[in-house]
């Protein structure tokens, strides 16, 4: 039983932005920070800075108490965020409110437990409603949720983004394979999210064979955080996804008061800074 | 078709107790524990790895820990006879040790030279740096720098036991950040190391394995009672629950005879609202939490809620996913104890029986108090005396001084 397709024939949203970007024979640029940091009204302005800089779709952080998959820098962010009340109903709701004016297709990067705390129904219902391009969800693995979320998912034509990992078994990227649509997130090394100094040393010929056997474009992230790294992953993969190296930009500038606005530019510089190697 | 038996038909293959349990992890670590499953099963059928086990047991551990009939609170409270199954006299001073060493002879097995572990009383980080010493794995624990605090004596005593001890400075500093930062560590290092997890917690097959190797407890305490008593079986089995290992390992052996009242006690904390406490069936909601489906205390919007408890091993907003399920079977009942009673219970169990029970176990014991007196003189209760409370000495000396300078105002001021 195959769920019906909304978007079977009209592309989803991030189908086409991945489209584009192979078309100018880039990688597609997907910086993450997490919503609601250092308060949620300064995130509409922060996603239009990173689209400005050349996103092609930006991952938003949905902060979760708990985030065990998480680096320090993004459990900083989180716990920010948390602080100045940001909840998953809000940020959907700012996304609803922001709808037209945000272009850039929006992956929500969350933890399971503040879905199954809204509902599942409910939130598909108003992430579709908020125009949310895809949802990743980091502890559910696919055979957790096929059968409720995904399929939910895709029923309304979000994207569910699945993670892979250089632990992933043959069987294990089948599956996702037979899943994914989107993009599949490659997780660039063991651990948890953060900046690391040097890419593993056999990444680029991972990604190389899981693109021949995944049928969808491959991202790769996890401690992506310098234009070097940026521009050799790009070389390889559909999809480069920098987090907290931009999220620390953030944290910087909440630490030293800065204004909206002014977080908002050196995001954006950073954000161009990455990809000037390009 | 027979019918399913409690003890033994669960989880289904993909770590399902009913609607709870499963693996809710990111992919990095779902190859791992895909091994880690494998390796167990291999291992349960493996004769060498049981009698290994056993062995271990019984000269290095004591086990079979004795079953004490306690007379005198039994006369004191006037009702049913009370019967300790003494995990305190294990090796370490708890039944945690049951599942660390097991874990540890798995991690072996499976060729790892590094083990991390997670703790909240300590209990179970010094049984898992015993078990490492023991091997020659290295260990690294990882612990809430408020539990450091609290449990000193436990901190220091892996660190004679050459564990690295960690601390964890986040979130609120307990047990449920303790095992963040394993799961962190354990995502970084999986090709080395083998996360040993103290309780029936986790992913699959954590719960079901951990359960396993606690099982001990209540098969032994059978078939003590019936060399003591004449009976197989209790009216009332007792045991404090934080995770759920010692409670389960100890109900398993009666869960199938439905005549046996299985009572599981929470810690009832300062009160009872929100954040005061870490009774799970007392304001908990359906949720996801490290890796399983189970019930936690959190905000509407699904961020855990703090808790609280005099006690560091039952100051945990999630309870393993089998007792959930054996809640809604009507299987296990559940209370809770406030840590007044706690420690009050902690003082008497001292003083009627010269026993110092860990404030985790005390838990327990207060249940006991109030029901036994309930109870006729020829009923049995069994409870599991889970550990011994030389780490918590301090503890209730610094709760009876705030609290007797309390009562000294008081009295001094009766406004
Ligand atoms: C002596 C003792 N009893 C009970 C517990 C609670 O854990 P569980 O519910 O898994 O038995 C602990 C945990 O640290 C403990 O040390």
């Amino acid at each position: 039983m195959s769920p019906p397709l909304l978007g079977s024939k009209k592309r989803t949203p991030i189908a086409s932005a991945l489209r584009r970007a192979k078309k100018g024979r880039r990688a597609a640029f997907i910086p993450y920070i997490t919503a609601g940091d250092p308060h949620l009204d300064a995130t509409p302005r922060l996603v239009e800075a990173l689209e400005e800089a050349g996103a092609d779709i930006v991952e938003l952080g949905v902060p979760f108490s708990d985030p065990m998959a998480d680096g320090p820098v993004n459990q900083r962010a989180a716990y920010r965020a948390l602080q100045a009340g940001t909840t998953l109903s809000g940020i959907l709701d700012q996304l609803t409110a922001r709808r037209d004016r945000i272009r850039v297709p929006i992956v929500l990067f969350t933890y399971l437990n503040p879905i199954v705390a809204m509902g599942v129904d409910e939130f598909v219902e108003r992430a579709a409603h908020a125009g949310v391009a895809g949802v990743l969800c980091v502890d559910a693995p696919p055979e957790e949720i096929e059968h409720d979320l995904v399929a939910e998912l895709r029923r309304r034509g979000i994207d569910p983004i699945f993670l892979l990992a250089p632990t992933s078994s043959r069987e294990r990227i089948k599956r996702v394979a037979k899943l994914a649509s989107g993009f599949v997130y490659y997780v660039s090394r063991l651990g948890i999210t953060g900046e690391q100094a040097a890419l593993a040393p056999q990444l680029i010929s991972e990604v190389k064979r899981l693109r021949r056997r995944v049928g969808v474009p491959v991202a790769v992230g996890f401690g992506i955080s310098t234009a070097e790294q940026v521009q050799a992953v790009g070389e390889v993969a559909d999809g480069v996804v920098v987090g907290s190296a931009l999220v620390r930009v953030v944290e910087e500038g909440a630490e030293a008061g800065l204004s909206t606005a002014e977080i908002a530019e050196r995001l954006g510089a950073r954000a161009a800074e990455l990809l000037s190697n390009r | 078709m027979a019918k399913p038996r409690l003890s033994t038909s669960y989880p289904d293959e993909r770590g399902y107790f009913g609607p709870y349990g499963g693996r809710f992890v990111a992919e990095t670590l779902m190859g791992p524990i895909e091994e880690l499953e494998r390796a167990y099963r291999k291992a349960q059928k493996s004769r060498q790895f049981r009698r290994e086990l056993e062995q271990l047991l019984k000269d290095y551990c004591g086990r079979p820990t004795p079953l004490y009939h306690a007379r005198r609170l039994s006369e004191e409270l006037g009702g049913a006879q009370i019967y300790l199954k003494r995990e305190d006299l294990l090796h370490t001073g708890a039944h945690k040790i049951n599942n660390a060493l097991g874990q540890a002879l798995l991690t072996r097995r499976m060729g790892k030279p590094r083990v991390i572990a997670e703790t909240g009383a300590g209990q179970h980080g010094v049984a898992t740096a015993t078990a490492a010493a023991l091997l020659g794995l290295e260990c690294v624990v990882y612990m809430g720098t408020e539990d450091m605090e609290r449990q000193r004596l436990n901190v220091y005593r892996m660190r004679l036991l050459g564990a690295e001890v960690v601390g964890v400075d986040s979130g609120s500093r307990t047990l449920k950040d303790a095992i963040n930062e394993a799961l962190r560590d354990w995502v970084t290092n999986v090709e080395t190391t083998h996360y040993i997890l103290g309780s029936v917690l986790g992913p699959h097959p954590f719960p079901a394995m951990v359960r396993d190797f606690h099982s001990v407890i209540g098969e032994e305490a059978r078939r003590q009672l019936r060399e003591q008593t004449g009976r197989w079986e209790p009216d009332v089995a007792i045991a404090c629950v934080g995770g759920g290992s010692n409670s389960i390992g100890l109900f398993r052996a009666f869960l199938d005879s439905r005549k046996v009242r299985l009572i599981g006690v929470e810690a009832g904390g300062s009160g009872g609202g929100l954040g005061e406490h870490a009774a799970r069936f007392e304001g908990g909601s359906l949720g996801v939490l490290q890796g399983t489906r189970t019930l936690v205390l959190q905000d509407q919007a699904g961020q855990v809620a703090p808790t609280a408890s005099v006690s560091a091993g039952l100051d945990y907003p999630a309870i393993g996913p089998e007792h959930v399920f054996l809640y809604e079977r009507g299987r296990i009942e559940f209370t809770s104890a406030d840590d007044a009673r706690a420690v009050e219970a902690f003082h008497r169990l001292a003083h009627t029986e010269g026993i110092l029970p860990a404030l985790e176990t005390a838990h327990a014991i207060a249940e006991v108090l109030e029901l036994a007196p309930r109870l006729g003189r020829k009923q049995i209760v069994l409870v599991n005396l889970s550990g011994r409370g030389d780490k918590d000495v301090e503890s209730v000396m610094a709760w009876d001084r705030r609290h007797g300078e309390q009562a000294a105002e008081d009295q001094e001021d009766p406004s």
